[in-house]
């Protein structure tokens, strides 16, 4: 796309640099942890060394007596203002401090409050739990199992199953397989693991007794919703509820739930009337907020024995922990998993999912993904694969052979989604191309000759995002608009407020950029500013790469009608009747008099200084967006590995990604949210797990045992683009942050699978960790 | 309670003084006793390196050092980069690349790429890469970041100046 306006003004398509940077640069960020207000308390949980166990006495007093604590509460405090329970943001309760038993390790047990964060920690010490062990839980496959212990008492139905959820025409998809001359089968687990942005949770909770408002500063990627939830569970009158979200530090979904830890610091300012902090630890973080994944999934294809994929049929066992905290929206209990039918071109597919409590951390989180896409796009590209080998056909030539045609689009897919927009040969074609794909082939087959490990992943993935129209979609019945409100002060610049809220996305520098797309404003003169539910306007927030489809877009939506405006004003500065102006960006002019003209700085002047008569004074607008349909971005990655034999260790040598998300606001910004989302679907691929013990322990608690990887392991990445705009969006934008975590960890999964699978490997579950393909390489003869 | 102990450090080329108690993490005096919270904690297992400093020349963790340990010491840290109100080249480096996004590892960053250009002003890119291995980052993916050390380095070689006079 070429660019509309000039770099001074710097719209869409200018890699402008990102004006929220310089205080992050100089230190003087503003951090949920950098609030300090006086006379503050510090929070300390204390939390279950158990996974599953009957709570049978929590005493206070040793801990009460050490000098500056000012309180300790526990379950049976909150029970008696109805607040031991909370509901979760999937029709689910989640214990606040326990209260009868303790449901997964880590669990919150007691909260203490002191003058001081070291004596808190101290006082948590002091804190005595009387635990009887329980039988644990930890594999979900056991779950429904007759001698299962029932974790949920507090449940009417005695069953630790949560949900069944189809979708799709099970007898038409059982038909194809029985007929079909072709089948493959994959059964892979999308592992345990934690988004962890490098900020962990936590809040200031600051009840003003004088004022009677409660101002939350709080980690938060959805304040207004989060206000609304504060209102609705602890009955306080919402116009009394502040919550600011000032700086984050990345949140990748772990900042969407409410935390038990809010709500305690919440109740410990209410009751003492001075504000109280509560910082999560990075083991807190890890062990008991939002984990993402832990998806059991069996994947079968059928297809012609010339490679025409007929149908697709999926059975998912998804572990939920503890409580059902899954943060996504209300209609669908296993996110947007039904995307997994991918980008190829049949009729027929059916997908079930399970949902079951385990003794683990609760949540499912959509963990950089629109809920669930990512578990979706990675079993498709995974079955595609192994139906490559079935055929023993190309895998780029099979996807190529199966792509949903381009013409084809509005394409009705067969588990019921409309893709607005796509090209995917087109995507696929760029990356083969920049990456030499049929040159690799051939040094790989030399290499197989002479012993060596090498292999090419590629992955093809289509995304669902942009949540969503409000007909469908609702997260705890608040519809998924976003919002935008733009006020044009008299001088020409100009102030933007958000529903959605930037945890390094850059939102400051792409939504001015739209205003200057839309205004001729240039962004430099136009501040954003997100965060404040007193000042910005309702909005769902920044999650499930909505903030661009949506907020964007009403963006977009609401500059429209201050030019809508600006029109009337300029028609009356010039003199002339609305219909003779045209717009050029930033300004009007009298059709086939262009020197007659009124810019929009002009206009803003004269909105609160010489507007016609009977004009509302002023040059501002809100909108609310409401989508008609989702976005569907896609690409292809194509990923090319060297193993060593001697250690397993896998070596990513290249990576190509090119990604289209239509048009683009800022490319700089867009290439640096796929580097991100690559490093992080590469850290799933090789690196990050939490696991559970027999005992429930959680194993990767802590960045000990969670790996994340450096600077030295993570590969150079490799970008390209091809651009189909989506239809529906104001300006064909389709959001990107999520598609490099979403489409990358098949590639790198199909590339070392690819390596081994001369020697009849058709799966390795994620992390691949150097120890996993020694072990392949020693059952299959290969090492010695 | 320990006996409170009276900690002196320099930072930014300042005196700041405190009673702290012995188990005081350097990472709390300076985030909560100077007001400086330009230096984050990242994790409870020194892994991430959103906390480091520079105490006497080298990079140290500050939430692995107690504050009594540096007693006596020169400190700088993200806010000392800025001079007479111009941004170190590696800030500027960080910009121009597009090094940071969320910008919690970036005090972190900034400080052992600062002191990676002390020893080294001409790193290759591995060199780039192992030396800000003991710092994490979730959102960059690094390769921008190497490209903004770079970015400084090459306006360093090219003469442009920026001493930190308060360094001794």
């Amino acid at each position: 796309m070429s660019c509309r306006t000039s770099a001074e003004v710097g719209g869409m398509g200018h890699s402008i640099k990102r004006k929220e940077d310089q205080r992050f640069l100089q230190g003087k960020g503003n951090y949920v942890d950098d609030v300090q207000l006086p006379d503050m308390l510090f929070g300390h949980m204390v939390r279950s060394p158990y996974a599953h166990a009957r709570l049978k006495g929590v005493n206070t007093e040793k801990a009460m007596q050490l000098p500056g604590v000012v309180a300790v509460i526990t379950g049976e405090d909150l029970a008696k203002a109805n607040l031991a329970w909370m509901p979760t943001l999937f029709f689910d309760k989640q214990m606040v401090l326990a209260t009868g038993k303790v449901l997964f390790q880590s669990q919150e047990v007691a909260f203490v409050v002191a003058e001081d964060p070291y004596i808190a920690a101290d006082a948590a010490e002091l804190v005595e739990v009387d635990y009887e062990e329980l039988p644990v839980l930890v594999d979900p496959h056991k779950s429904c199992d007759p001698d299962a212990p029932i974790l949920r008492e507090d449940r009417e139905q005695k069953s630790n199953h949560i949900f069944h959820w189809e979708v799709g025409d099970r007898a038409a998809t059982d038909k194809v397989f029985a007929d079909a001359s072709v089948k493959a089968s994959v059964h892979a687990i999308f592992q345990r693991c934690h988004p962890s942005p490098l900020e962990t949770c936590g809040c200031v909770a600051d009840f003003n007794r004088a004022t009677g408002r409660l101002t939350i500063y709080l980690t938060s990627q959805a304040p207004h919703a989060h206000r609304t939830l504060f209102a609705i569970v602890g009955g306080i009158p919402e116009n009394n509820i502040r919550v600011i979200s000032p700086d984050i530090g990345g949140g990748f979904g772990n900042k969407v739930p409410i935390y038990p830890g809010y709500v305690c610091a919440v109740v410990a300012s209410l009751t003492t009337g001075r504000p109280v902090k509560w910082i999560e630890s990075r083991s807190e973080n890890l062990q008991s907020t939002g984990f993402a994944r832990d998806y059991h999934m069996t994947a079968d294809l059928a297809a012609t024995s010339d490679g025409k994929i007929q149908a697709m049929r999926v059975k998912t066992l998804a572990d939920h922990g503890a409580f059902n905290a899954a943060a996504q929206p209300t209609k669908f209990p296993a996110g947007l998993f039904s995307i997994c039918t991918g980008a190829y071109d049949y009729p027929t597919a059916f997908c079930e999912v399970d949902g079951v409590y385990t003794n683990k951390a609760p949540g499912g989180i959509a963990y950089r993904c629109s809920f669930r896409v990512t578990e979706a796009a990675y079993l498709i590209e995974r079955a595609v694969d192994v139906l490559a080998l079935e055929l023993k056909m190309d895998p780029a030539e099979l996807r190529l052979k199966n792509f949903i045609s381009p013409h084809k689009f509005p394409y009705s897919s067969p588990l019921g989604w409309s893709y607005d927009s796509g090209d995917y040969a087109a995507a696929m074609k760029v990356a083969l191309d920049t990456i030499g794909y049929d040159e690799l082939r051939k040094e790989q087959a030399e290499k197989r000759k002479r012993g060596e490990l090498m292999g090419i992943g590629i992955s093809s993935f289509v995304e669902v995002v942009g949540a969503g129209p409000a007909h469908t979609f609702d997260i705890a019945g608040i519809k998924m608009f976003d919002s935008c409100e733009i006020r044009v002060h008299p001088t020409g610049k100009a102030m933007c407020r958000m529903g959605t809220k930037s945890q390094g996305q850059g939102h400051e520098t792409t939504y001015a950029q739209i205003v200057a797309e839309e205004l001729g404003i240039p962004a430099a003169d136009v501040t954003v500013e997100e965060g404040d539910t007193d000042t910005a306007p309702y909005g769902l927030g920044t999650y499930a790469s909505r903030s661009t489809p949506v907020s964007g877009a009403a963006t977009a939506m609401a500059a429209r009608k201050i030019r809508d405006k600006g029109r009337k004003i300029a028609a009356h500065l010039l003199e002339c009747s609305e219909e003779d102006l045209e717009w050029e960006t930033g300004k009007f002019f009298v059709k086939g008099a262009p020197s007659k003209s009124k810019t929009i700085q002009d206009i803003a002047f004269a909105a609160y200084t010489n507007m016609p008569q009977g004009m509302e004074a002023g040059l501002e607008a809100v909108d609310y967006y409401d989508p008609p349909n989702l976005t569907f971005p896609f690409g292809t990655y194509i990923c090319v590995v060297d193993i060593d034999k001697g250690t397993g260790e896998v070596k990513v040598r290249r990576f190509v990604a090119v990604d289209d998300c239509g048009n683009i606001i800022n490319p700089m910004i867009v290439e640096g949210q796929i580097h991100g989302g690559l490093t992080e679907g590469f850290a799933i691929a090789f690196m990050q797990e939490i696991t559970y013990d027999d005992s429930g322990n959680v194993q990767g608690g802590n960045f000990m045992d969670y790996l994340l990887p450096t600077a030295v392991e993570t590969p150079v990445w490799e970008t390209g683009k091809t651009c189909t705009p989506s239809p529906h969006h104001p300006f064909g934008a389709k959001g990107v942050g999520e598609s490099p975590n979403v489409g990358s960890p098949a590639a790198f999964v199909n590339a070392v699978v690819d390596a081994l699978s001369h020697l009849g490997v058709k799966h390795i579950d994620m992390p691949i960790a150097p120890w996993k393909v020694w072990t392949i390489l020693k059952e299959k003869g290969v090492v010695t | 309670m320990a006996t409170k102990q009276l900690v002196q450090i320099k930072i930014n080329g300042r005196n700041r003084e405190a009673m702290v108690e012995p188990r005081m993490l350097l990472v709390h005096f300076i985030r909560s006793l100077t007001g400086l919270t330009g230096t984050h904690i990242g994790c409870d297992t020194s892994h991430c390196g959103a906390c480091t400093v520079v105490l006497d020349g080298k990079t140290v963790k500050s939430c692995t050092m107690f504050a009594v340990q540096a007693d006596g010491g020169e400190l700088l840290t993200v806010e000392g980069l800025i001079k007479e109100g111009a941004n170190h080249p590696l800030q500027d480096g960080f910009k121009q690349e597009h090094g940071l996004q969320c910008g919690y590892c970036t005090p972190g960053m900034l400080m052992s790429s600062y002191v990676l250009l002390e020893k080294n002003p001409t790193p290759s890119e591995e060199e780039i890469r192992w030396g800000i291995s003991g710092n994490l980052c979730r959102c960059t993916g690094y390769q921008n970041i190497v490209k903004a050390v770079q970015f400084a380095a090459a306006k360093l070689a090219e003469g442009e100046k920026h001493e930190l006079s308060h360094i001794g």
